[in-house]
């Protein structure tokens, strides 16, 4: 039964899940980064999330047109995303409460109107893996890393753009300048509003894509709250990865990769309680996180709302 | 930091969420009044853990319900549901409510709401409850007015493992879970013992999710099956329509259960076991109406037609198979065969 554990088939079962089930958690994290860097905290992502899967399955469902549907989950996250930084930068509301606003009304809204709309549950035929002439074919790497649908590509190809963006540009700069010394950044006359606005409003495309890779990429259907409460992992993800993103990338792949494993420890018969095979995940992440939260330190003006001239 | 704005902006949230009805919401659906016609008709009241349209658990009493109401009429039938009722708390609230409204039957359709009934029940003596799916009616703790319901689904499990067993081809079949209780486990054990007593050397390689709403889980472990060789797959709770998702893209033959879940993939699903509730609906309203609120257990079994095995049509299962399903069916109905759950 060990070696079975080892056998080829289930390694390259278990990473080419990994990689897939990574995904939605890819664009949610970084997105979510994103706005953290610049000090604000989101916990409206599975909201938005559900949102963004929503919109882009009824688009889909009705139109057959898998790009209209995945850029009106993008508009749909980039507004939710508007509505969190009007919130939490222009009325200077609490974030975590408001975010938590933003969660039920995506939650709720995302239910309506599917019974509205569809009323049970459909299935639409979404992105297609693609198969990569010459490197889908060569074995154990050609299924792992060349056989997976568009959005699972883009989320990988997010990792080394965000950190391009907030490492190596100006606005990056900005961004976190913004996170760490607001009133600095201000002197300098950088606007700390606009830069906030630009992050939401950008995590929240993100995190609506995030929701689309799952009902038209990687599901194919819509059901009430399909995420299930991944926009909440992809939160602690943020911390986990330390706010960086290549940390993030490391974090999605850890916590899916232990998901996909303990379903093949279950497949192969590894006599654990699937109780325990199901906590793993969750466990794994906590122990790495309380490991690695001292080396890191979290952007200075997290989730403190910016007043010119205060203090 | 301006927590009153976000308190503030959370109330119009409440307040919004008030006023389009949002389905979790813990209010009930109300039922239109009536200009008290002389005889008073039959009012039903339902909390459900997931949605009236999950294509499974929460879907199938609610059918019964309409069915019901179809059959007896809107002036002497009426039901009210809550659904989506995910949280015991909230479900518990909507119980009493529904019970001060002098509903003449509560239904807590959901296991996890048992001990809430345990507190509601006794304060409304008049009133009866009922409780699925369960055996339990509580009458060792002196509650006389709970019915308990359940559904003995590792039979219709036991017929189609059979029909699985029949149509594998690599004698691997995957079968994916929720949570190991009640009737999906049941359900699980029962295909199982039905695959392996039509090919003892099949394999059955069982995943349980630990979630009955996690598609993304459920979508993930119907691709482990596959990869580990399973070309039959079968699987309970409303998280499998990803699972049928994938057996769909990779076209493996799928078998349901709960409801009939053909419209999600016309071309490989086989067969669903599909629960009908309205006979215990029935033996219920005809106890209240006789003046007796509760204590009796009641299953839905092949043998009283709560459980039916209902073919795709879309798909053509060979007849020697449908018929060896039919002796199976006959087989349990008539105690022939006993199916041993673990």
């Amino acid at each position: 039964m060990i070696a079975q554990l080892f056998s080829l088939t289930t390694l390259i079962g278990v990473i080419t899940a990994g990689i897939r089930l990574a995904t939605p958690y890819l664009y949610a994290t970084i997105g979510e980064t994103l706005g953290q860097r610049s000090g604000l905290v989101n916990l409206g992502v599975d909201g938005i999330m559900l949102m963004g899967a929503y919109a882009a399955f009824f688009v889909t469902f009705k139109t057959g047109n898998l790009a209209l549907g995945l850029l009106v989950a993008t508009v749909v996250g980039g507004l939710l995303g508007l509505v969190m930084a009007f919130f939490s930068v222009t009325l200077r509301a609490e974030q975590g409460i408001t975010g938590i606003g933003v969660y039920l009304f995506g939650l709720g809204m995302s239910n309506l109107l599917f019974r509205k709309t569809l009323g049970t549950v459909e299935t639409v035929s979404g992105f297609p893996s693609i198969h990569i002439p010459l490197l889908s074919d060569i074995p154990v790497l050609g299924p792992i890393f060349f056989s997976h649908n568009l959005l699972v590509y883009g989320a990988f190809a997010l990792v080394p753009v965000s950190w391009f963006l907030l490492n190596k540009t100006t606005l990056g700069l900005k961004i976190r300048a913004v996170g760490d010394n607001p009133k600095a950044a201000d002197s300098l006359g950088v606007s700390v509003a606009g830069v906030r606005y630009f992050t939401e409003i950008v995590g929240g495309m993100l995190e609506g894509i995030a929701g689309a890779s799952l009902s038209i990429a990687l599901l194919n259907v819509f059901q009430e709250n399909l995420t299930s409460g991944m926009g909440f992992i992809a939160v602690a993800l943020v911390y986990f990865g330390g706010w960086r993103s290549v940390g993030a990338l490391a974090g999605a792949i850890l916590f899916s990769m232990v998901n996909a494993l303990q379903l093949w420890l279950q497949v192969i018969g590894v006599r654990i309680p699937p109780d325990f095979a199901i906590m793993m995940p969750y466990v794994l992440t906590i122990v790495v996180l309380a490991f690695t939260a001292q080396r890191v330190r979290a952007p200075a003006a997290l989730a403190k709302p910016f007043e010119r001239g205060e203090g | 930091m301006n927590t009153k704005r976000g308190i503030l902006f959370l109330m119009v949230l409440a307040t919004l969420f008030l006023l389009v009805g949002c389905p979790s919401a813990p209010s009930p659906t109300p039922v239109p009044a009536t200009p008290t016609p002389p005889p008073k008709p039959f009012r039903v009241a339902v909390v459900m853990p997931s949605a009236i349209n999950d294509l499974a658990f929460s879907q199938s009493m609610y059918d019964a319900l309409a069915a019901t109401r179809n059959k007896l009429g809107k002036d002497k039938f009426e039901f009210a549901y809550s659904d989506g009722m995910f949280v015991v708390d909230d479900a518990a609230a909507a119980i009493r409510d529904y019970a001060t409204q002098g509903y003449d039957l509560v239904i807590a359709h959901g296991s996890q709401y048992g001990s809430s009934l345990v507190e509601i029940a006794p304060d409304f003596p008049n009133t009866s409850f009922a409780w699925g799916t369960t055996v339990d009616t509580f009458t060792d703790k002196g509650i006389n007015n709970v019915f308990a319901y359940e559904a003995r689904s590792e039979q219709g499990g036991y017929v189609l493992g059979v029909i699985a067993a029949n149509l594998s081809k690599s004698g691997v079949i995957g079968v994916i879970g929720p949570i190991e209780t009640g009737d999906a486990k049941l359900y699980v054990d029962g295909f199982k013992a039905g695959v392996l007593a039509t090919n003892p050397n099949a394999q059955v390689n069982v995943n349980w999710t630990g979630s009955f709403s996690d598609v993304a889980l459920a979508s993930e472990a119907a691709q482990t099956h596959i990869n580990a060789g399973a070309d039959t797959l079968s699987g309970t709770a409303q998280m499998v329509v990803g699972a049928i998702g994938v057996a769909k893209e990779k076209g493996v033959l799928w078998f349901g259960t709960q409801s009939d879940q053909a419209s999600l993939a016309p071309d490989i699903v086989v067969a669903c076991q599909v629960y009908d509730w309205t006979v215990v609906l029935d033996e219920m309203i005809n106890l209240i109406k006789g003046g007796t609120l509760g204590g009796k257990a009641f299953a839905i079994t092949l043998a009283n037609k709560g459980l039916t095995i209902k073919y795709n049509p879309g798909y053509t299962v060979p007849d020697d198979v449908k018929s060896l399903a039919d002796e199976t069916i006959q087989g349990i109905v008539d105690g022939s065969i006993s199916v041993q759950v673990e």
